[in-house]
């Protein structure tokens, strides 16, 4: 489902962030990247859905090797991943329901179709009550969760997170985590980088462990 | 094909909020200028059309002293003579008569005050040399170099068609420019939303459409707008004019550009806004993380 061989990623100016990477994912797995900050998870992340392109090695998502992908492709790739990223990446200037709404326009569902599945993915993170705020009114822990509505709605095959329970006490990011783990249950592959590997370890599933760019 | 349908209805519902009215009054006034002097040299045109603007000479002959045949034949004779057309008295009333506005002063006459005449076609560079010289011929009563302001109009005529055209540039020009900053902005402005927008898969032509058609639609209402404009100044000149005219037996009126004239100039509006927002979008789309 997802496989890296041999990928290094070196940022213009910079350091290797990535050094000889090499794993697979199976379809319907969930596993959690973990390393301290700066290890690479981010830039990890970053190459499934072409945000970053690979130094040298392949990156090969759904049969596709990512890194050779022209750049009219890659909005095609993106839209069968479910991204939730460090930052989030909300828009402010509009409603909870909204930001949902967002990934479906690009989508060919009518209209009433697509606020049926933003609603229906608002109600799997809890946040349907909510689907008029601004998400600036929300709680940290209900952004990440907006964020993961957002991500699910288009219900794509392989759900990728980056820290989605960054600065949240440890009650919400069990909440947060427990959410993936119901999407991984019915058959989502879900790659989660978190530094808390205390969070994690409780859940049994597979760690992938960074450090320095390389895995351990 | 509906899929295709709905992407340019949500394109196009996305474009309607970000055309800013002030700038559609800045280009609808800009537009005006070229758009109304047309629409006043057009009108003059139509009218200018209708004269003489050959350098002409008028020769009237003295009724009772010419014998008309020989005087032709020494004006064929002269090698500054382009033409020569003899127009007897009766004719010239005819003519006269048929101007507008003069047929009921000429039913009024009873009889013809007017000579037999030669209307000679020359350059405009051997116009008054061969006036003059015709005048001395014995027989000639009286010679009129016809059309001077007329062919004076019709220099000026072109001259302001040129005029007009580089203003049109010039303006033309403008509204890419103010077409170009808006969507400029509002790239700048709506930076997360395309950020956004690229991660969760959206297309160039996705991000790009909304753009293209504010700046689409912006040119066209500006067009309208300056179309409007120049229908009022119109409206309100011909006001005045039609008073002038009437005076003078004429029904001059300034017209509104024809239909053909006018799709055209709203097409181009529109088009021109088309070029200000892909030249814009080409240039800051680039800029927004992820490429
Ligand atoms: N855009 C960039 N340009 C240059 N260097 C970068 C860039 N992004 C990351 N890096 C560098 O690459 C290395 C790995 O960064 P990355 O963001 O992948 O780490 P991380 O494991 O996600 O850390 P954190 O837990 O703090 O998010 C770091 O040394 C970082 O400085
Ligand atoms: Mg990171």
């Amino acid at each position: 489902m997802v496989s890296f061989s041999a990928v290094a990623k070196r940022y213009r100016g910079g350091e290797e962030a990535l050094k000889e990477v090499t794993f697979s994912v199976e379809p319907g797995e969930l596993v959690f990247i973990t390393g301290r900050s700066g290890a690479g998870k981010s830039t990890l992340l970053k190459l499934i859905p072409a945000i970053e392109r690979p130094s040298s090695g392949a990156v090969i998502v759904n049969g596709q090797n990512v890194g050779a992908l022209k750049g009219s492709a890659i909005p095609y790739l993106r839209r069968n991943l479910g991204l939730v990223f460090q930052d989030q990446k909300l828009l402010y200037d509009r409603s909870v329901f909204e930001n949902v709404m967002l990934p479906l326009a690009f989508s060919t569902h009518s209209t009433n179709e697509a606020s049926r599945r933003a609603r229906a993915a608002l109600d799997k993170v809890g946040l349907l009550a909510r689907e008029r705020s601004n998400p600036i009114q929300l709680s940290g822990g209900e952004q990440q969760r907006l964020a993961i509505a957002r991500a699910v709605v288009n219900r794509p095959s392989i759900l990728i997170a980056d820290e989605p329970t960054a600065n949240l006490d440890a009650e919400s990011a069990r909440r947060i985590v427990d959410i993936f783990v119901e999407f991984n249950q019915v058959g989502v592959t879900v790659l989660i980088a978190t530094h808390d590997q205390g969070l994690v370890t409780q859940y049994g599933k597979r760690l992938l462990h960074l450090e320095g760019g390389r895995v351990q | 094909m509906k899929a295709w349908l709905r992407q340019h209805r949500h394109a196009f519902a996305r474009a309607l909020p970000r055309i800013e009215l002030l700038n559609v009054v800045v280009i609808g006034v800009a537009l005006a200028l070229p758009a109304g002097g047309y629409a006043l040299l057009e009108s003059v045109r139509a009218v200018a059309g209708r004269l003489a603007v050959e350098p002409q000479i008028s020769v009237f002959l003295d009724a009772k002293r010419t014998n008309v045949d020989a005087l032709g034949t020494i004006l064929k004779r002269d090698p500054r003579v382009v033409r020569l057309r003899y127009i007897p008295r009766d004719q010239a009333l005819k003519e006269l008569g048929a101007v507008q506005g003069m047929g009921e002063l000429v039913a009024a006459l009873g009889r013809n005050p007017l000579p037999d005449a030669y209307v000679v076609t020359t350059s405009e560079e051997n116009l008054e040399s061969l006036a003059k010289d015709v005048a001395k011929i014995p027989g000639v009563a009286q010679v009129q170099a016809d059309a001077l302001w007329a062919r004076r109009l019709a220099t000026l005529a072109r001259l302001a068609r040129t005029a007009l055209w580089l203003l049109a540039g010039v303006l033309g020009a403008a509204l890419i420019a103010v077409t170009f900053n808006t969507i400029r902005l509002q790239i700048l402005t709506q930076r997360d939303e395309i950020e956004v927008s690229k991660l969760i898969g959206a297309t160039d032509g996705f991000i790009r459409r909304p753009f293209y058609y504010a700046g689409l639609l912006q040119g066209l209402a500006g067009g309208a707008l300056a179309l409007v404009i120049v229908g009022g100044s119109l409206a309100l000149l011909n006001r005045e004019v039609r008073l002038l005219a009437e005076s003078y037996g004429s029904d001059f009126r300034f017209a509104f550009p024809r239909e053909p004239d006018s799709v055209a100039f709203l097409v181009l509006a529109g088009l021109l806004g088309w070029l200000g927002a892909h030249l814009s979008v080409s240039r800051h789309l680039k800029e927004i993380e992820p490429r």
